[in-house]
């Protein structure tokens, strides 16, 4: 995938070469814990290729996976509010590449150029969206064997 | 303007279970066979006794005449068909409604998108496809199913993938499975959509029909260019029993397959 | 006025004898000759041995939700407006066998049943009724794909219509344009004077089948006096109608209302008891039903009238798509008044009332179909243009 992916794609150009400039290219092999529920949400990535599950901790279970995060998506938004800790954790189940975006410096450039700052904050809340209307969608359990009595 | 005749016995060759509660049954004329069936079209299939449900053709090997139905037991109909056995015989009518518009698709980007038993009336869409590449761009194939073990069609979807973008993503993870996790809209920023120049062709419950028109809406793709396969309740399949509106539309005359354009107003009209 | 008349002759005057030899003739052709009659205190539809079992002399009082029979001094035998029947119990019956199955050793076999069905005489097709015959014709018979049962009936019928003179208080046919005047599909068609002149009609053919019976009538030419009253009985009639549907654009206004509050009004009226749907001329909805013997071995498929109403017409495996009584009147109003021209190419309605006479609650169809075409026109509010 060589264009943006969609998250800086709607961004002006100006605003995305200067978030861009602060990435750096990262490559996680298959099984790596790429962060911890609870654990400093110090950073997000915008995933290039491969995919990364995000999974909640259960006593006594194998942790469950509750969503993927793929090619084109973003990785974490948890940086973007206080107390910036993780609400899920996330292990690659592929080898993944991806651009690393250190939060701090992200949330300054925010404060330093408001634009920019609602733009980006407009655009993590519009996947925040997409994803909350998902979750609800899988909620209604769509592809459920039949109740009906026909 | 056909006369309509009773069903056409076609014998049972062979049964395919598909997942935990569906079964795709082969089936080949006992004497005289229907018309060519067309993809997205439907059959009237009648069990002994039980009654007829709608039910589309999820492949037509042109060779011999078979068709085969994806039958998901949710009634009494379709509970039935799902116990039958190679030798057994049912009733067939058909071939009725509109079918996919492949031609309009011809030098595009075609895109699938099932849900569910969903992807039975694609399964031609993919078969053609794929028995004519010259005459369409690239195929993508998006699925969405409940589990891993409720996908159909797992050995095709592996063979698809040697020419087709095959992307499946399930509700709920079970043991061993390593894929994508989540509804189908969320493979679409995987797939490769070229949106001015993309003949989306959807089916499943009208839920996830509705979110991934919406997410392709807003991806670029114009209402006109999404072509959507619905239900409603037939009796007859002929335009004749009255039970298949939707509005304006006689769904099994004028659908299952619709486009999105014309049916979005309608889709957004509660109970209508 | 006792000799058969020439053959080249278009129109002619008859009597009540005339009207006695119509049915004779038509029966000696062989048609089971249908026609109104009095029974169970209303005029119902049924098989005619003679002209004498028509309604002679007999008128009805109309309202919503009412219908009584009333004596007339005059005898007429038409001088009565829609009955609680129309023609398709007889062209789309209620309860029809569609195939039979039969399985044994490992085959299974279909089996219809091609016994011709009877040619049918309908003797006092109204206007509204004759349009609606029309209607069906486009449902049933002429579509992309023609019912068996239907075209087998309809295409032997012979009709004979009867003008109207005497609409009810429920009737609204002016306003579909469908009569009081017979439009076209008729093989005969009577005008009834019941007059200082005597009883008489005056009757024309429609159809080369329909000069041949009217050759065989007594009666005697028809002049212009005749042709005059006849045509003035009619057009005082269409003067008299009970109602009146709102003439505007009906398909525009159903498409255009569907949200509009008046439909949580008459659901509140409504008993959901598909009445309206059952003696609706142009209802056409049905359901089916596979039954089997106690060997297990043969089978047969029925088919059986339906109503929009019903919770079961809109169900899909976990519930009916239309579950409110809201819901379910939109889709027999909006059907019937609007999306029928998207189907079929015309309304669904031919003005005959018999909706508005059975409906137990008195829903009134003209006064929905104006309630909806006020809240169109409502005045705008907060600046917001009318729909």
């Amino acid at each position: 995938m060589t264009d943006p992916p969609s998250l800086l794609g709607a961004l002006p150009k100006t605003h995305r070469d200067r978030l861009l400039a602060l990435a750096r290219d990262s490559s996680f092999p298959t099984g790596e814990r790429l962060f911890d529920e609870g654990g400093p949400a110090d950073r997000f990535w915008l995933i290039r290729s491969g995919e990364v599950a995000l999974d909640l901790y259960i006593p006594g279970r194998q942790a469950p996976v509750v969503e993927t995060i793929g090619p084109g998506q973003l990785l974490g938004w948890s940086w973007l509010f206080p107390p910036y800790r993780w609400h899920l954790g996330a292990q690659t189940l592929v080898p993944v590449d991806a651009w690393e975006f250190p939060a701090d410096q992200v949330r300054a450039l925010c404060t330093a150029d408001p634009e920019l700052g609602y733009q980006l904050t407009l655009r993590c809340a519009e996947v925040i969206g997409e994803r909350l209307q998902a979750t609800r969608i899988r909620l209604l359990d769509l592809y459920a064997p039949s109740t009906g009595v026909s | 303007m056909s006369r309509v005749m009773p069903p056409l016995p076609y014998r049972v060759t062979a049964t395919h279970p598909e997942t935990a509660d569906a079964v795709s049954l082969e089936l080949l004329p006992a004497a005289a066979a229907l018309p060519r069936f067309r993809p997205g079209q439907f059959a009237m299939v009648y069990a002994f006794g039980v009654g007829e449900v709608p039910i589309s053709v999820s492949a037509i090997r042109h060779q011999d005449g078979a068709l085969v139905h994806t039958v998901r037991a949710v009634g009494a109909v379709s509970g039935a068909l799902c116990r039958l056995r190679p030798g057994d015989v049912v009733g067939l009518r058909g071939p009725y409604g509109t079918g996919w518009d492949l031609d309009s698709a011809a030098g595009a980007d075609v895109l699938v998108i099932a849900g569910g038993i969903g992807l039975a009336p694609l399964r031609p869409v993919v078969h053609q496809v794929l028995d004519r590449p010259r005459r369409y761009g690239r195929l993508g194939v998006l699925v969405g199913a409940r589990t891993a073990e409720d996908l159909l069609y797992r050995d095709e979807l592996r063979h698809w993938r040697t020419s087709a973008q095959v992307e499946v993503t399930v509700d709920r993870p079970t043991p061993g499975w390593q894929g994508t996790v989540g509804v189908v809209t969320g493979l679409l920023d995987r797939s490769e959509l070229r949106a001015e120049n993309t003949c989306a062709l959807l089916c499943g419950p009208e839920v996830m029909i509705r979110h991934t028109a919406q997410a392709l809406i807003a991806r670029g793709l114009p209402a006109h260019r999404i072509q959507v396969s619905l239900e409603r309740n037939m009796r007859c399949g002929t335009g004749h029993c009255g039970h298949c509106q939707l509005g304006p539309l006689l769904l099994c005359l004028d659908g299952p397959v619709v486009d999105y354009a014309g049916s979005q107003p309608l889709l957004a009209v509660r109970e209508l | 006025m006792s000799a058969p008349m020439a053959p080249a002759a278009d129109d002619a005057v008859i009597g009540r004898e005339g009207l006695a030899a119509l049915v004779d003739v038509l029966r000696a052709r062989g048609f089971t000759v249908i026609g109104p009659t009095v029974r169970g205190g209303a005029i119902v539809l049924d098989e005619l041995e003679s002209a004498e079992s028509l309604p002679y002399g007999w008128g009805v009082e109309l309202e919503a939700g009412q219908y009584r029979l009333r004596e007339r001094a005059d005898g007429a035998a038409f001088a009565n407006a829609a009955g609680p029947q129309s023609w398709k119990t007889f062209l789309h019956p209620a309860r029809v066998r569609q195939w039979r199955a039969e399985r044994s050793d490992g085959q299974l076999t279909f089996e219809t049943d091609d016994t011709p069905p009877p040619r049918f005489a309908f003797l006092g097709v109204r206007p509204c009724d004759l349009r609606a015959i029309a209607i069906q014709d486009r449902v049933l018979a002429t579509g992309r794909h023609a019912d068996p049962v239907y075209q087998g009936r309809r295409s032997g019928a012979f009709l004979v219509s009867v003008e109207c003179t005497e609409p009810g208080a429920t009737c609204f046919c002016v306003s579909m344009g469908t009569g009081p005047a017979a439009g076209p599909g008729y093989d005969l068609v009577l005008t009834e004077l019941a007059d200082e002149g005597g009883h008489r009609f005056w009757i024309r053919s429609g159809s080369p089948e329909g000069a041949e019976v009217l050759a065989e009538l007594p009666g005697r030419i028809a002049d212009d006096a005749i042709r005059e009253a006849a045509r003035e009985g009619v057009s005082a009639a269409a003067d008299r109608m009970g109602r009146a549907m709102p003439s505007v654009d009906l398909h525009r206004l159903m498409a255009g209302t569907l949200e509009a509050p008046r439909w949580d009004d008459v659901a509140s009226r409504c008993l959901t008891c598909g009445n309206c749907t059952m003696v609706c001329p142009t209802c056409f909805c049905t359901t089916t039903e596979d039954v089997t013997d106690l060997t297990g071995d043969h089978a047969e498929r029925w088919r059986l009238w339906d109503s929009c109403f019903d919770l079961d017409h809109s169900y899909l495996h976990g519930g009916p798509v239309r579950p409110s009584s809201r819901s379910r009147y939109r889709q027999w109003l909006t059907h019937k008044l609007g999306t029928w021209y998207d189907q079929f190419g015309s309304s669904g309605c031919v003005g005959c009332g018999r909706c508005i006479v059975w409906c137990p609650v008195a829903i009134d169809i003209t006064e929905e179909a104006a309630a909806l075409h006020d809240w169109a026109n409502r005045p705008a509010d907060n600046g917001a243009a009318p729909e």
